[in-house]
């Protein structure tokens, strides 16, 4: 049996198909896992295909993409799927790591305490940190920090005021540095700090 | 004047360049004078690189490939 296409569909598949490796490392900083990723990816592709005839601008794909992944992202995050989240809420408020690590001073014989801690962090390692953040502020962290969206494109890509995009910025940077730290205690890569975490 | 505490909160957005003109130049006058808060600045600085070094291309393994691009070419496929 042969299948026929509608030239839309052509023409999303020729649109998208450059942006798939882009869309799965966005997915798979947002989501918890793999399969969580490519479970998200091929949600936003649905999602997108089903508003593509409506869509009048064409020039901007990634940022049209990027919307539509961060809004399947969020829908999950509502309906109870947050990706796994483990940094406290509660405290990460007047949490300093720069100041953390000066008082702790997990490095004594270092003169450089400040590099050491983040050289203890490989790609691996900063990913399941950002995975402990809370769903709201990791959204905006990766797609400021990481892919280098400005506040006012997040607030385009996420359709929230400026105000609150900066706002979870904010909070989802005290988490990182919260999580961090809470990361290198557990995983014991600063003996010092078992004694005073 | 700012206190570090004050500074310590922009630097990010001093970071990002999102600080207006005046906020920009009160955190300026501050770490020509803050030996600590330089360091803060810096630290930040080397927190935003690790975080930007994630941009890298993801490792899209060819199975995941080629079933994200099987799943693309489906949409719309009417038989």
């Amino acid at each position: 049996m042969t299948s026929h296409r509608s030239p839309d569909s052509e023409a999303f598949e020729q649109m998208v198909k450059p942006h798939l490796s882009y869309l799965y490392g966005l997915a798979l900083r947002l989501s918890a896992n793999a399969t969580e990723a490519e479970d998200l990816v091929q949600e936003a592709l649905l999602k997108a295909f089903r508003a593509f005839p409506g869509l009048r601008n064409r020039e901007r794909p990634r940022l049209w993409l990027t919307r539509v992944i961060t809004s399947c992202h969020y829908d999950r995050v509502r309906a109870g799927q947050p990706g796994r989240q483990t940094v406290s809420l509660d405290d990460e408020t007047n949490f300093d790591l720069f100041d953390k690590i000066v008082d702790e001073d997990p490095f004594p014989y270092s003169d450089r305490v400040h590099l050491d801690f983040i050289e203890l962090f490989d790609d691996a390692r900063i990913v399941e940190v950002l995975r402990g953040l809370h769903p709201e502020y990791r959204a905006a962290v990766i797609l400021a920090y990481v892919y280098g969206y400005t506040a006012r494109e997040i607030s385009e890509i996420t359709a929230s005021p400026q105000g609150t995009v900066l706002a979870r910025l904010s909070r989802g940077r005290r988490q990182l540095e919260r999580g961090l730290w809470d990361y290198a205690v557990e995983h014991r890569l600063i003996p010092r700090a078992e004694v005073r975490a | 004047m700012i206190t570090c505490k004050e500074a310590v909160e922009r630097l990010w957005d001093y970071l990002d360049r999102s600080l207006d003109r005046v906020e920009e130049a009160v955190l300026d006058a501050h770490l020509s004078a803050c030996r600590h808060c330089c360091g803060e600045l810096e630290f930040g600085r080397r927190i935003r690189a690790m975080l930007r070094g994630l941009d890298r291309m993801a490792e899209l393994a060819p199975e995941v490939q080629a079933r994200l691009e099987g799943f693309l070419s489906g949409l719309g496929e009417q038989p």
